[in-house]
């Protein structure tokens, strides 16, 4: 390739900083509150999208009317009243601030303390950068690099214009507009996501998690995410950042789809953490998530999550095991604190001959939260030899908090051989006194416990992110000694 | 619904057949109006998601059998625990038999809820205890609402009753389909120690519902052990809600066998209002054709220290289907609780079904609770190594089955209960082991 010089990046940065003008002046034409079939016409001709999709989006709208918000989650808010949010609207524009000095000090010791580099800090807390030489060059290199290999990876509006055969062909198809409440509104409205193909027996040569922290855009209220792994292929995803989001929308409906073919690999691991509501349980995101993959024969789909934000949580990552021997995995680690709520967990859906799943979940509750494991483990009667195991660990600090397990099993095959535990305890007294007797002050001493309880999980995360999520672990415990 | 309607129009002639004057009269009219509003449970209730009782609510019940029915002593003889002395609490088709039931008023009361909730002489322990632990929910409220006959045991202080109480019910079957909603009230004192069989037979082929509500009230330092055998005919079905509350240093254990019956739901209850308490709820279900056993359960730690011990075992066969949901509640207040849950199954058929859904609820910090599931087969070494010592493939299986069910047979207190179970399992898998477990 040409030398990427300086002059280039200038002119780079100068096309940026014109973006943020172009979405200036359309932030004034942002759409009036309130949901309906024009809405949802106004929102795909804003995009520019085809008739199919159109008609797509109006489709899951009819449906999403008629249904219900479920209630049947163990988790307690005031229901959003869909008619007051504005379901369009350019990406906000955040103020630009000179210097790190003008920055939140809390946010930046948050920053500081979780490992962030000083380039990166101020990217997160948007500051005006001069030159961020390495992360632009680098993922200038990368987008070739993908494109070399035939990778696809855009926003899904772009792919909606370019791709339409393959969007067409994959959406909707792992979760249904009709799957659920939530589902069917992002259906209709969503706004933007992410779109990811990779093409047959190509092996991504890179996590697209560091692509994707680098070129970190402003994430979406209602987001559409679809991966599509070709035969042979695999890639490892990750979204979401370790650093705290600020984000003003309360209501975050997203949908992942996955979709793993004959002998392909999906690894995709999330780290959230928005904004939880302040100490009274004032504020605060609203995360409802449905996200789903589907293994073809021998494929394998690995979800990990680390989920520390929101004040309500309703996620339920699953698998779709249908192809024979395929594997599906979820890894979570939920930490709750103050008065937040997540209810989260997985369902693995055998289908295949010698399918295999494992479900490891690690919940930790402090302060007057409350954390639910909700999972189901379903053997249908064709699935011959299907494999679970399942763990679900709680862990207790304070008894203001609760922990909760749900799991459904439920088994049609004799063939199958199923292991669920799950165990509560808390940290133990002698364990803290261990700790400190040898030199090691309390708050230090949890969360070298909450660590080791969460261990499993953590070694599952990409190794860049691994070491940032352990320390926001740390961080979202903070002042949680009983 | 066809039988609902029926239900609530049979409820004045009910009313006006017994004692109208009686202060059950405004708690039975008002679960009656609960019921009004509930109905009958449906699988759209998270309670009920994988046990529908559509098929058992079609027939058309004959709600109060009135035909007098004997039976002979020899007929019946075979589903009384008969090898030791006890006492018994008959009923046939939902009536009193003073012939084959053997009371007592000397030093404990074994007698009649009929009797009960109309002398004077019991107000003070119905007014204290009847209905008051007994859940609002649909059945419950159903069978309060013609709460009229059942068992009535009221052991006082410091006896240790010297035999077990057996409460048979028998439905003979005399109409083409029969609903009985026997009402049974258990209260043992301080220091109390009591043991209880319960058992529900029908004794023709012919269709029966039973709705049956216990209340069991064990107070400090009691023991009550409850046996309760489901081996009943194909279209038997039966709805067994079970309500334990338990006090200081009380420790109460339910045994559930399920065997026979065509569907099976056990509603099963504890409170623990006290301290250092133990509740032990233990069941082995072993089931074929088109049965399905559900066992529901339900413990809630409200104090400190306290234990409960749940293991469930199960095999099923066929197109059976079994249910365990089993939850476990404790409160911010109860420290230093132990819960333990278990819940293993074997699937012998393909077309057989397990639903599980082992919940744990948990709101104080210090304290010890897990839960294991276990969905799996015979081991085919283990089967394998006692053919190549000359057993035959169906006693292997069935020891194997044994060894499997036995940690809940184990802890069965009274021989000739543990000695019955073990003939009936293996009567039931067809062979003849020839020694006892």
């Amino acid at each position: 390739m040409s030398k990427y010089t300086e002059d280039d990046l200038e002119l780079e940065l100068k096309t940026k900083e014109y973006e943020y003008g172009f979405y200036t002046d359309i932030e004034s034409d942002k759409f009036a509150n309130g949901l309906n079939e024009d809405v949802v016409r106004a929102i795909s001709k804003k995009k520019n999208e085809p008739g199919w999709m159109t008609e797509w989006r109006l489709e899951a709208y009819r449906v999403w009317e008629q249904m219900e918000e479920p209630d049947w989650a163990n988790v307690n808010y005031e229901k959003p009243n869909f008619q007051e949010i504005a379901y369009y609207s350019a990406p906000k524009k955040k103020p630009k601030l000179n210097s790190l000095d003008e920055v939140d000090p809390e946010l930046l010791d948050t920053f500081k303390r979780l490992g962030i580099s000083l380039d990166e800090q101020k990217k997160l807390a948007n500051v005006a950068v001069d030159i961020v030489m390495d992360s632009v060059s680098v993922a200038t290199t990368f987008k070739k690099t993908l494109g070399e290999k035939g990778i696809i990876f855009m926003p899904i509006s772009e792919a909606i214009q370019e791709h339409p055969e393959l969007v067409r062909k994959y959406l909707g198809t792992v979760v249904p507009t009709t799957d659920n409440f939530y589902a069917a509104l992002n259906s209709a409205v969503f706004s933007d996501g992410s779109f990811c193909y990779i093409p047959k027996g190509v092996r991504c040569p890179m996590e697209l998690s560091t692509y994707f922290r680098i070129n970190e855009g402003g994430t979406g209220q209602f987001e559409r995410t679809l991966v599509v792994a070709d035969k042979g292929s695999y890639v490892s995803y990750l979204e979401g950042c370790t650093a705290p989001s600020r984000d003003e929308n309360q209501l975050h409906a997203a949908v992942v789809e996955l979709i793993a073919m004959d002998d392909a690999e999906i690894k995709y691991s999330t780290v959230q953490n928005w904004y939880p509501g302040d100490k009274n349980g004032k504020g605060g995101v609203f995360n409802f998530v449905t996200k789903r993959g589907l293994c073809e024969t021998n494929a394998k789909i690995s979800w990990t999550q680390v989920e520390t934000g929101s004040a309500v949580t309703w996620k339920y990552p699953s698998c779709v095991l249908k192809g024979n021997n395929s594997i599906g995995e979820f890894y979570s680690i939920a930490v709750t604190n103050n008065f937040q709520q997540a209810d989260t967990g997985t369902k693995m859906i055998h289908l295949g001959k010698n399918t295999k799943s494992t479900i490891i979940s690690k919940g930790i509750s402090a302060g007057n939260s409350q954390n639910s494991y909700r999972g189901l483990v379903q053997i249908n009667s064709r699935a011959e030899n299907a494999r679970n195991f399942s763990q679900c660990d709680s862990l207790l600090m304070g008894n203001a908090c609760g922990a909760h397990t749900f799991p459904y099993i439920e088994v049609k095959n004799k063939s199958a051989q199923i292991e669920h535990e799950a165990t509560t305890s808390k940290i133990g007294e002698e364990q803290l006194f261990y700790c400190n007797q040898r030199g090691i002050d309390t708050e230090k001493a949890i969360a070298l416990i909450v660590n080791g309880f969460s261990k499993e999980v953590l070694n599952k995360l990409p190794m860049e992110f691994a070491v940032e999520a352990q320390k926001l672990l740390e961080i979202s415990l903070e002042g949680s000694v009983g | 619904m066809e039988l609902k309607e029926k239900i609530l129009s049979s409820y004045v002639a009910f009313e006006n057949g017994i004692d109208i004057n009686s202060d059950i009269h405004e708690i039975r009219t008002e679960a009656l109006e609960n019921f009004e509003k509930l109905g009958f449970p449906t699988k759209k209730l998270e309670a009920w998601k994988y046990t529908s009782l559509n098929s058992v609510f079609k027939n058309d019940y004959s709600i109060f059998p009135d035909k007098e029915v004997t039976v002979d002593l020899a007929d019946v003889k075979k589903y009384f625990i008969h090898d030791i002395d006890t006492y018994k609490v008959v009923f046939i088709d939902g009536k009193y038999s003073s012939f084959l039931s053997e009371t007592t008023h000397d030093a404990i009361d074994v007698c009649l809820m009929s009797a009960a909730l109309t002398k004077s002489k019991y107000s003070p322990v119905v007014e204290n205890y009847f209905n008051k632990i007994a859940k609002q929910d649909n059945l419950t409220s159903l069978n309060t609402a013609f709460a009229n006959e059942g068992a009535y045991i009221h052991i006082p202080r410091n006896v240790e009753v010297e035999k077990p109480i057996q409460i048979i019910n028998f439905t003979t079957g005399s109409e083409a389909a029969t609903m009985v909603q026997p009402r049974n009230l258990i209260v043992v004192e301080e220091n109390a120690h009591v043991q209880i069989i319960e058992r529900n037979q029908s004794l023709t082929d012919n269709a029966v519902l039973s709705n049956i509500v216990t209340e069991v009230f064990a107070a400090k330092n009691s023991t009550v052990d409850i046996y309760k055998i489901q081996n009943d005919n194909i279209n038997a079905s039966l709805v067994d809600n079970s309500y334990i509350e338990q006090k200081t240093n009380s420790v109460v254990s339910v045994h559930t066998f399920s065997f026979g019956g065509n569907i099976t739901r056990n509603n099963l209850n504890f409170y623990q209002r006290g301290e250092h308490m133990d509740s032990i709820l233990k069941g082995i279900t072993i089931i074929e054709g088109k049965q399905h056993v559900d066992h529901h359960t339900l413990v809630h730690h409200i104090e400190p220290n306290c234990e409960s011990h749940q293991d469930y075992k199960g095999i099923f066969n066929d197109r059976s289907t079994g249910v365990f949901n089993g939850k476990v509640i404790v409160n911010k207040e109860a420290q230093k609780t132990n819960a333990y849950q278990q819940n293993n199954n074997v699937l012998i058929s393909d077309k057989a079904t397990i639903n599980a859904k082992p919940q744990l609820e948990i709101f104080a910090d210090d304290v010890k609770c897990s839960h294991g599931c276990t969905i799996g087969q015979l081991d085919d070494d283990a089967l394998f190594y006692m053919q190549q010592r000359g057993i035959p493939k169906k006693e292997g299986k069935a020891l194997l089955m044994f060894a499997f069910a036995n940690t809940v047979l184990e802890s069965v207190k009274i021989p000739e209960v543990k000695s019955r179970i073990t003939k009936i399992i293996a009567n039931k898998l067809g062979v003849d082991i020839g020694f006892d477990l």
